[in-house]
This record gives C-alpha cells, structure tokens and sequence, in this order.
C-alpha cells in the first residue's frame, strides 16, 4: 500500500484521538505496515472540533503530517465544513450519517456514511460510536485488515468492555460491506 | 625574645572535634570573629554524641560563607550551587534513604534564592536537618541586604538601612510543615549543642536557626562593635522560651531574642508516606527502591527514642 | 551487562515519542526521575509517575526545573540513575546544573522536548531552536554529549544510549527531542532484557587511605563512590583538584577544565554518531539531524530522481559535531543543505568544518511546524546552480 493519509475529525469525547491511535496500532502492530499518528494539541476540551491525522504505508514514512487526505472520517458538522475541503481528489469520505449533513458534497470524491451512533446506542452505549466508524472504515477502505483491526480493538479499549467494542466493529463492519455491494453513492 | 617563644615545645593535645574536620583544609576562610565556626565546633559535638554512623552522615551546603562548610567536615560532603542544596539533599535523601543528610548553609542562601525550595522541604516532611547560620546578611559577597536584615540595619545594597520586613524563620519553617523548629545563638553553645542533636536524630524536616554574628561586614558597618560585642548582645537579650509560639519570635534591630526549641512534633516523612500510600493503592505489586526497602535499624531506633525525648521535655 | 527485566517493556508498542523516551530510561536503569510539568514534556514524566511504584524508581515533582536538575544530581550521588526532563522555558532554568554536573562529573540526562521559543514561545509546537543552548547554554568552558532522536523507536533507543554514555563519561548528557517527535506515535519494538546492552556506572572500591576521588587514570574519567560508601568525599561547584578540594588557583583551573573537556574531546571518535546515505558520489550533502533527518528525505529523493547527486548525512549524536567527516566532505562536495527548525545554529559547526571549501546554505524555519519537503528541495536544486 502506498502512503496514505488519514484524517479523523469530530468533536472532543467522541473518542477522535482513540479512533486514529487504533487504526495505527492495527497497521503497524498486527499488520506488518507502517504508521505515524500526529496528534493535533490544542486548547481543546469536550464538545470542541478535534482531529487525529495518521499516515499508514507500506514503506518506512519519512515526512510525518498529512499534506493532502486520502481517508476522512468525520463525526461532527464543524469537522465537515473544516476538513472536507482538504480531502484529496479521488478522495474517500466517511461520515457519520445523523451528525453530518453533507451540504455541498464535493463531487470528485466517493461518500459513504453510517448512523454510527444510532447503531452504537442500539449495542447499549452510545461512546462506541467511534468503534462502530472503524468497523466502517476497515469495510469500506484497504488501509487496515478488518483482524488486525480487531485485535488492536481488543487491546486499546478498557478492560471489560471488549465485548461490546468488538460488537460495535463488527456492525460498522457488517453495514459497509452490505453498502459496497450496492453503487457507491457518491463518485462522479 | 620571640623567636625563643616559637622554640619552645609543647605538647597540644589534639581538639577532640579534629577528628570530624578535614584538617588537611585549614585554616579555613572564616574572619576572626565569625559565628560560624562555633557551630561547627557544636555540629561535631551534636554528632559525636548522636550515635549516628558518620559514614552515613552526608552534609549538603549552598554557597555563602557558611556554605564552605560542607568542605572543612570529615564527612560526605557537597558543596552545590547557591540555593540548591536543599533540592539536592532531597535527591540525595531520596535515593538513599539510609543516609541522614544535612543541610548547613546561610540565611541569603536558604531563604531568599533558595527560598522555594526550603517551604517545599519543609511542606513533604523530607526526613532531613536544616542548619541554618543567621548572621543577618550576604557574607561571601560583601555584606548586601538579606530577607533577614532587620528593618533599620544597613547593608551596601541598602546603605540608608533596610526598610523590608524581615523573615521570621522559625514560623516560616512552622507554618510550612517542619516537624522540628529551634532557635539558639552562637553565644549558646551548649544548648545549641543539644538541639541539633535532638535535630539529627528527629525523623522528618528539622530545622535549628543559628544567629552568629558577621563582624567584618554586619555589626561593625552598623556601629555594634565586633564578634564579641555582638554575643555579649546574644547573651544580654536572649531568652529562652521553649514552646513558644513562632509567630512570636520574629527578631528586630538588637531587640530581643526568642531563643528555644518551639516546635517538636510528628509527621509521616516523605518516604513514610509514599510507601505507605502506595502499599495501599497498589499493594504488592509496590516496589520500594532498593535502598528503601529496609529502614535502617539505627536511625529508627534513634529517632524513636529521640522523638519521645522531645515530647517529654516541654 | 544487560538490562534489568524489572523495567523492560518488551514487546511491540504503538507509542509515542515521550512515552518512549520514559520507557528507555526504565530499561537502562534509571529509578530517580525529578521532573516538573511543562509541554511538550509533560507526558514523559506522567508515564514514570504511573510506572515507576511498579519498578522500584522514585519520581518527584518538584517545584521547578531548578529543583529537579539538582535534585537528579543528588540521586546519583546517592548511587542510582536519574533523569529529569523539560522543554524550552523549563531548559533554559536548568542550565547552572547543566554546568555543575559537568563540574562535579555527574552522571545524569536532562531531556528538552524543544519547542518553539524565545520565552513562552510556541508550548505545543515543534522547534529546534535548543541546539546551541545545549552545547554552551551553562556558563564556562565544559563539554557535554547531546543527542537527537528522529522516532519513537528513537527516543526509546537512544534513550538508553544517553544514559550509557553519561555513565561511561560521567557527563550531562542532553537528550534533544522537539515536540514532533515527542508528540508522534509511532511503532516501538522494546526487544527483552537480555538484548539491552546496559553501561553500569564504573565504581572504586579501593582502600580509603589517599583515595582520591578527582584522580582520573588514562581514559581521563575517575572512579566514582556513591555518599555513604565511607570514602567521606568532598564535591563541590568550585574548581578542584584531585582530592576534591577547592583549589582557586590557575593552575588547578587549568587542569580541571582542561580534563572535562579532553574526556569528551579525545574520545570524539568513539562519541560521535552519524548516518550517512548516498554520500559516496555527492555533490550536495544535506545535513540534518531531529525530525528534519525525516522531512529531507522526499526532497532528496526527488532531487535523485532528476539526476541531482544529493547524499544525506544526519547527526545522531549532535554534540560533540563529528568534525572530521564534515571536514573530509568538504574537500570533496560542492555544498552542504542544513535544514533547521530555527534560524541558524547547526549551520555554523558545519560552516565552521567546512572552512570555505564548500557552499553551505541553511534552510531555515522558524518553528511551529516542520519543513515543507519542497523548501528543502529547492536549496538542494540552489546549492548546484553557480559555480
């Protein structure tokens, strides 16, 4: 796999900086790839715009920031409006389906969305949100093996809550691949 | 006629406390009138009698006059920078907690530049004795204003007399925690003998301030005579009040002095209760440092004993 | 001798680079960390904190970088390794202890996760405006050992190295990470105990009659003895002489500063570390060290594809400069890039080698982020135009 630049945005408490950290323990420790994780460091608390920026590679990564998106995983309006113009042409965006209207769609790159939370308060707990957008991306996108991914699930979420985390993947999984198998929405 | 006196033999026998100074260092660099080598004189007395393993006695200075202490003690000794010494017992302390470690330097260098440090000393109960020689002034560096001039004394950085409130060091040392707080002069050589005995020997922050008088630069440049003009003004103003409050003992231009052990009383170290607070959180799974694992037998039963000594004597 | 599993990890991590640094202090052996809060550091010592009840280590915050730069250094006179770390402002308080552990020959680390400055600066951005600060930031004539890490994987490894070379040549060794690579997480393999190569601290236990503990033999670094082993040694701030006794005369001053300097500068040789790629056939070397070592890569590899011989050689260890390759380079390349996170420090040491004989041409940032690739890029296409 090439270099590929991911960008995760949502607001603080949604699990932003979790989601890239599991994306990039699952390239780089259970998927024999390359990943840098750059978290953005700011004033910023709950319910504030927040964002993880991760690279995964097939080859050492020598430049460590994102210049221009291949993957974006929005949770939030205000990260949408922020950060979907960055996205690189071609581009994969992922969003959350009830969180994020996609008010002028940019119509070179391909969108899926997910009721990421509606499906996480359905499990019983709506902070798996996240959990259930990683699921998605893993469906949707190459940049991790859905295994690998669930292993570094696995380790990276508190103890005892395995179980319902794993649930949460797998139907954020189970969902993208049921979209796949039907025309990709976006995609001029 | 004088050369005939130089001839003449005589048997000097060796000063008992030699064997506690480097005497391969002297003479030492303190003027002719100094207080600060009295308290060495009782410092070696206090040790002598303490019982404590001299080996195991490391001795930590700033800088200042009464920091070149630390170099004439036959003991481990650090000489640091000015105003450290405290932090630096603190990693000493820490790192061997077997060791008693003290802290012998001045009031400029403990209370002004390294003033944050001694409050912080004091506020986690760190298990070590603080010495410190008042002699109301920056000595080494020519007799500038210190935080313990007393309002009205002059100095060469406040040559029409200080007009700032002075420390009062034993409520300072009270109120920030200090588990053990006297005060004596160089005049009292045998109380002050007692109390940092009694210092050495107390587990937590012990402190004992010492006012000695600074001739060359402090008593003569404010018209109060020499080294001992100033002891026979210790003697004269003194008095002893054990158990007296710290609030009111701050000193003033040659008023009088509150002198006395005032505060003697029990904490949990630093080190007690780190390992207490993390055998309880964590259990077995605490590891104290190697060092820490076993008290030392010595200075537990020392201080214990001491301790209850203490309490008895108010 | 090899690490104590005490305070290995071992296993693959995803990790940042503080964390990382604070996992290699535990498996070289430090147990004594000061430390007081500041960002970009902060979570190096947040992480010792939470790991070091479990390993035998004692951490302490103390009420400043004064404090903690002094307190390590009486923990390792109380015979254990010990570590503080800080960033910019926090630095630039420790720098009097900087110059009394070197005096006094006390092992210690001091870790600065740079960031942007002057003062307050830039808190939570990169910069790698320290450098010269680290060489010369104490007053005096004395030599230290700094080096630069440019991964996680880095700050864990030569983490260790740190405190392997302060032990061997009882100096202050800086540690000269800057918030990119503090802040990075990346993949860490911590390899088990056996396979850590430890450097334990070289103690004399000779008789105590006429030991005297500044005496250097050949390799210019004395024995040491810990307080409470009863040598009742003396150490002080003041120029010494063997005994350790303050000696205020200049001939003592000659000796001494002469020797603190010699044991780092005659074993330069065995002291500097660098990385060199395509270097052989170069016009232009581009010199770098930090994570501009990472940031120059794309440019270099672009400049190679359009036929341009461009050669990379970064510093690993930054201090002491390894004059003698820069020296050799010279004789040969037509110029050296140096891409710095600041506006000019390293430049000058390769300046300094170069002597005229090549371009030198900085590529300077002012910090609040890394070089763009193209910057670098078109310094490199800049140093071949001319002559």
């Amino acid at each position: 796999m090439p270099r590929t630049e991911v960008k995760i945005g949502g607001f603080g408490g949604q699990g932003v900086i979790l989601s890239g950290y599991i994306l990039g323990k699952a390239a780089s420790i259970y998927d024999s790839k390359h990943a840098t994780m750059i978290q953005s460091f700011g004033p910023e608390a709950r319910g504030s715009a927040c964002s993880a920026q991760l690279i995964i590679s097939n080859e050492p990564i020598s430049y460590p920031y994102i210049v221009s998106p291949n993957v974006m995983i929005l949770m939030s309006q205000e990260a949408y409006s922020k950060f979907s113009p960055e996205l690189a042409s071609g581009g994969t965006l992922l969003t959350e389906e009830d969180l994020v209207v996609t008010r002028n769609l940019r119509k070179d790159v391909l969108h899926y969305s997910i009721p990421a939370t509606r499906f996480a308060e359905e499990l019983g707990k709506r902070l798996v949100l996240n959990i259930v957008m990683l699921g998605f991306t893993a469906a949707i996108t190459n940049i991790v093996a859905a295994d690998a991914a669930r292993n570094a699930v696995k380790v990276s979420v508190p103890k005892g809550t395995e179980e319902l985390n794993l649930a949460a993947f797998n139907k954020g999984f189970e969902y993208g691949l049921q979209l796949l198998k039907k025309e990709p929405v976006a995609a001029a | 006629m004088a050369e005939e006196l130089y001839d003449i033999e005589v048997a000097v026998p060796e000063n008992p406390i030699e064997s506690f100074l480097r005497m391969d260092r002297m003479p030492h660099i303190w003027c002719p009138g100094c207080g600060i080598g009295t308290t060495v004189n009782c410092f070696a007395r206090a040790l002598e009698t303490s019982g404590l393993d001299l080996d195991k006695v490391a001795i930590v200075s700033g800088i200042g006059c009464t920091g070149r202490v630390a170099g004439y003690v036959r003991l481990d000794s650090f000489h640091t920078t000015h105003g450290r010494a405290i932090p630096f017992a603190s990693g000493l302390k820490l790192a061997n907690p077997s060791l008693k470690v003290v802290v012998y330097s001045g009031d400029g260098d403990l209370t002004a530049i390294g003033g944050n440090h001694f409050i912080h000393a004091a506020r986690r109960n760190l298990d070590m004795t603080v010495i410190l020689i008042n002699n109301f002034i920056y000595g080494m560096t020519g007799g500038q204003v210190a935080p313990t001039t007393p309002i009205g004394a002059s100095a060469s950085t406040a040559p029409h007399g200080s007009f700032e409130e002075a420390f009062n060091l034993p409520f300072l040392a009270e109120s920030c925690g200090a588990v053990y707080v006297a005060r004596w002069t160089a005049y009292h050589v045998r109380h002050l003998t007692k109390a940092i005995k009694e210092a050495l020997l107390k587990k937590g922050f012990s402190f004992v301030e010492i006012l000695a008088p600074c001739p060359t630069l402090y008593s003569r440049r404010n018209k109060l005579g020499d080294g001992l003009d100033q002891m026979v003004y210790y003697k004269n103003s003194s008095e002893i009040k054990n158990g007296a409050e710290t609030k009111s003992v701050a000193l003033d231009l040659q008023g009088k002095i509150i002198v006395g052990k005032f505060v003697d009383k029990e904490r949990p170290t630093y080190i007690d209760a780190m390992n207490e607070h993390f055998r309880k959180r964590l259990g077995d799974r605490y590891i104290p440092s190697d060092e820490n694992k076993e008290p030392n037998p010595c200075l537990e039963r020392k201080s214990r004993s001491a301790a209850s000594a203490g309490r008895a004597s108010f | 001798m090899h690490a104590d599993p005490t305070g290995v990890l071992a296993g693959a991590h995803f990790m940042d680079g503080d964390h990382a640094c604070s996992e290699g202090a535990m498996a070289a052996g430090c147990r004594f960390v000061a430390g007081y809060p500041i960002t970009p550091s902060t979570e190096v010592v947040e992480r010792i904190a939470e790991r070091f009840p479990y390993i035998g280590g004692i951490f302490i915050q103390m009420e400043d970088e004064i404090a903690s730069s002094i307190a390590i250094q009486g923990a390792a006179w109380g015979g254990i390794k010990a570590m503080t770390v800080t960033s910019g402002p926090g630095f630039s308080l420790m720098m009097e202890h900087i110059g009394l552990a070197a005096i006094t020959e006390t092992p210690c680390v001091f870790v600065d996760v740079q960031r942007a400055g002057p003062s307050t600066g830039l808190p939570t951005m990169p910069a790698q405006g320290d450098m010269m600060q680290a060489r010369w930031g104490s007053h005096g004539d004395y030599e230290i050992i700094a080096l630069s890490p440019n991964s996680p994987q880095e700050c864990f490894d030569l983490t260790i190295q740190a405190f392997n070379l302060s032990e061997k040549y009882r100096v202050p060794v800086l540690f000269m990470m800057d918030e990119c690579v503090g802040h990075m997480i990346e993949r860490v393999v911590i390899p088990p105990a056996e396979e850590i190569e430890i450097v334990e601290r070289r103690m004399y236990g000779g008789p105590k009659e006429g030991y005297q503990p500044f005496e250097a033999g050949r390799d210019l670094v004395p024995l040491m003895v810990k307080a409470g082993d009863g040598y009742r040694i003396h150490v002080t701030g003041l120029t010494h002489d063997e005994r350790g006794y303050p000696n205020m005369s200049v001939g003592a001053q000659a000796k001494l500063v002469q020797r603190l300097v010699d044991k780092i500068r005659l074993h330069a040789d065995e002291i500097v570390q660098f990385q060199e790629h395509d270097v052989d056939d170069a016009d232009v070397v581009v010199v770098t060290y930090g994570i501009t070592s990472r940031t120059a890569i794309p440019a270099i590899e672009q400049a190679r594809a359009k036929g341009m011989k461009v050669g990379h050689l970064r510093l690993v260890v930054v201090w002491p400069f390894p004059e003698k390759r820069i020296r050799a380079l010279a004789d040969r390349v037509k110029a050296f890039v140096v891409p710095e996170i600041n506006l000019g420090q390293m430049v000058y040491e390769v300046e300094r080698c170069a002597a005229g004989k090549s371009k030198v041409i900085l590529v300077p940032h002012g910090g609040g982020t890394v070089h763009q690739p193209k910057d670098i890029y078109t310094a490199i296409e800049k140093s071949l135009r001319g002559k």
